[in-house]
C-alpha cells in the first residue's frame, strides 16, 4: 500500500508530500502521523509541500485536519515550502489555513517550531514559580 | 426590348463603371482626398496616400465584378476588408483623428457620384439604382473602417492598462527580511492578482519574513479592495511570511470601520516608518544612532 513516509528529526517529524494526494493516501497519512506523534512523543511536525504543485479545497482540508489533530496530542504543525501560484489558489478557494503555523522552507520552520517551543517551555517555567 | 436593355446595365451598372474608368476615378479621388481638410499632410506622404487609393480601387473593381454590394462580409471582399483594416490600423496607429481616417472611404463618394450621373445620362432608373448600390456599398465599407479603427484603438487602451498594472506593482526588498509593496491606484481583482503573484514571488526570492503593503496611494477602500488586501495577507501568510498594512490615512481608517471591515488579524500601521520599526524589531533588530561618519569639512576640528 502506498504511504507517505515520515522522517524523524530529533524532537519533530518531518513529512515530505511528493505525490499527488488522493483521498487514500491522505487518510493513511492521518492515521500513521497521529500514531507516529503518541509513540515518539513529538513536539512539532512539519509538512513540506515545496512539490506539491496542485492543490484542491480536499487537501486543503487535510493540511487544517492534521494540524488539528496534531494540536490535540501536543504537537505543532508547520506548513513549510508552499509554492505561490498553490498559496493563491488557497486563498481563492477560502482555505487561508487559519490556525497552521506557515513557514517559507524547512529550515524556517524548523527554528519557527523551536522558538515556539522555547516560549512554551518559559511559559511552564513561569507557572512553576 | 428596351426593358431587358435596361436590366443588364442596371445589374452591370456600378461594376461597370468601376471598370471603365478606373484611372479616372483614381485621379479624382486622389484630388479630393489631397484638397480635403481633413488630409494630415505631417503624418502621411503624398506617395503613399496615392498608392493605398490605388491599391484600394483596384481591390474594389476586382470585388465588384461578384455584382454584390449588399454584403460586403462575403469572401470575394476579403481582399477589400484587409487593405481597409490595415489603412485603418496604421492611421489609428500613427493619430489620425476617426473622421481623417473615415475619410478615406467617404471621399470617394463624390467623384463617384458625378461618374455614375454621367454614365447614365438621361436614364434615371439606371442612375437610381447604381446610387443606391454605390451609397450603401461607401456607407458599409466606411463604417467597416471607422470599426477598425476602434478596435485599433482599445487594442492600445487595453496594452496600456496592462503595462500600467504591472509598473505600478513594484516589489521591494527594504532590509533583510523585509519586503514592501507600496501600492499606488485603485485596487480591482486583476492587480490583486499581480500584486499577489510579485509579492509571493519575492518572498520567495528573497527569503523574507515581513512583508508591508503600503496603502498610502491608494484613493479608497472599499469592503472589496479590503477583501482583496485580506487575500494578499492570507496568501503572503501562507507562504511563511507576516503582513504588515501601512499608509492607513484618517479618512481610511474611518471608511473602513464604518464599513465594518475586520482587520482585526491583520497588523496595521499609519505610517510605513512606523512598519519598518515594527518589522525590524520582530525579527530582533534595531537601528541605532551612532558616530556621523564626516566626510566634507569636519566641523567639530
Amino acid at each position: 500500500m502506498e504511504r507517505i513516509p515520515i522522517l524523524k528529526m530529533g524532537e519533530f517529524l518531518l513529512v515530505t508530500i511528493q505525490v499527488d494526494m488522493h483521498d487514500q493516501l491522505a487518510m493513511n497519512l492521518q492515521d500513521d502521523l497521529t500514531q507516529r506523534i503518541v509513540k515518539s512523543k513529538a513536539k512539532g511536525v512539519l509538512i513540506d509541500i515545496s512539490s506539491l504543485e496542485i492543490v484542491d479545497s480536499f487537501i486543503g482540508r487535510m493540511l487544517g485536519n492534521i494540524a488539528g489533530m496534531s494540536r490535540i496530542l501536543d504537537a505543532q504543525t508547520v506548513v513549510v515550502g508552499m509554492q505561490p501560484s498553490v498559496a493563491i489558489t488557497l486563498v481563492e478557494l477560502g482555505l487561508s489555513l487559519q490556525g497552521v503555523r506557515t513557514a517559507l522552507n524547512v529550515e524556517r520552520g524548523m527554528r519557527l517550531l523551536r522558538t515556539a517551543l522555547g516560549e512554551d517551555e518559559e511559559s511552564d517555567d513561569g507557572l512553576e514559580d | 426590348m428596351n426593358g431587358s436593355a435596361t436590366n443588364t446595365t442596371n445589374s452591370g451598372g456600378l461594376s461597370a463603371i468601376l471598370d471603365k474608368h478606373e484611372p479616372e476615378l483614381l485621379s479624382k479621388w486622389i484630388s479630393e482626398q489631397l484638397g480635403s481638410a481633413t488630409r494630415r499632410k505631417d503624418l502621411m506622404k503624398e506617395s503613399e496616400l496615392r498608392e493605398q487609393s490605388r491599391q484600394f480601387l483596384s481591390l474594389l473593381r476586382a470585388a465588384s465584378q461578384s455584382r454584390n454590394f449588399t454584403d460586403t462580409s462575403r469572401p470575394e471582399w476579403t481582399a477589400v476588408r484587409d487593405l481597409l483594416t490595415d489603412i485603418s490600423k496604421s492611421r489609428a496607429l500613427n493619430g489620425f483623428t476617426p473622421s481623417e481616417t473615415a475619410s478615406f472611404i467617404f471621399s470617394l463618394r463624390s467623384p463617384l457620384i458625378e461618374l455614375i450621373q454621367r454614365e447614365g445620362g438621361l436614364d434615371t432608373k439606371e442612375i437610381t439604382v447604381d446610387l443606391g448600390d454605390a451609397t450603401r456599398l461607401l456607407d458599409k465599407l466606411g463604417l467597416y473602417t471607422f470599426e477598425e479603427f476602434q478596435k485599433t484603438r482599445e487594442g492600445i487602451i487595453n496594452r496600456q492598462q496592462q503595462e500600467m498594472m504591472e509598473l505600478s506593482t513594484p516589489v521591494v526588498r527594504l532590509f533583510d527580511g523585509i519586503v514592501a509593496v507600496p501600492l499606488i491606484g485603485t485596487l480591482d481583482s486583476a492587480r490583486t492578482q499581480v500584486v499577489m503573484e510579485n509579492l509571493l514571488q519575492r518572498i520567495v526570492e528573497t527569503g523574507a519574513e515581513i512583508a508591508i503593503i503600503d496603502i498610502t496611494g491608494v484613493p479608497t477602500v472599499d469592503t472589496l479592495v479590503a477583501q482583496h488586501l485580506l487575500k494578499t495577507v492570507a496568501a503572503a501568510r501562507l507562504m511563511g511570511a507576516d503582513c504588515i498594512i501601512s499608509g492607513i490615512r484618517p479618512q481610511i481608517a474611518q471608511t473602513i470601520i464604518h464599513l465594518g471591515v475586520d482587520l482585526q488579524n491583520v497588523t496595521t500601521k499609519a505610517t510605513m516608518a512606523d512598519a519598518l520599526v515594527m518589522a525590524l524589531k520582530t525579527l530582533g533588530m534595531a537601528i541605532t544612532k551612532g558616530q556621523k561618519h564626516g566626510r566634507g569639512p569636519a566641523l567639530n576640528s
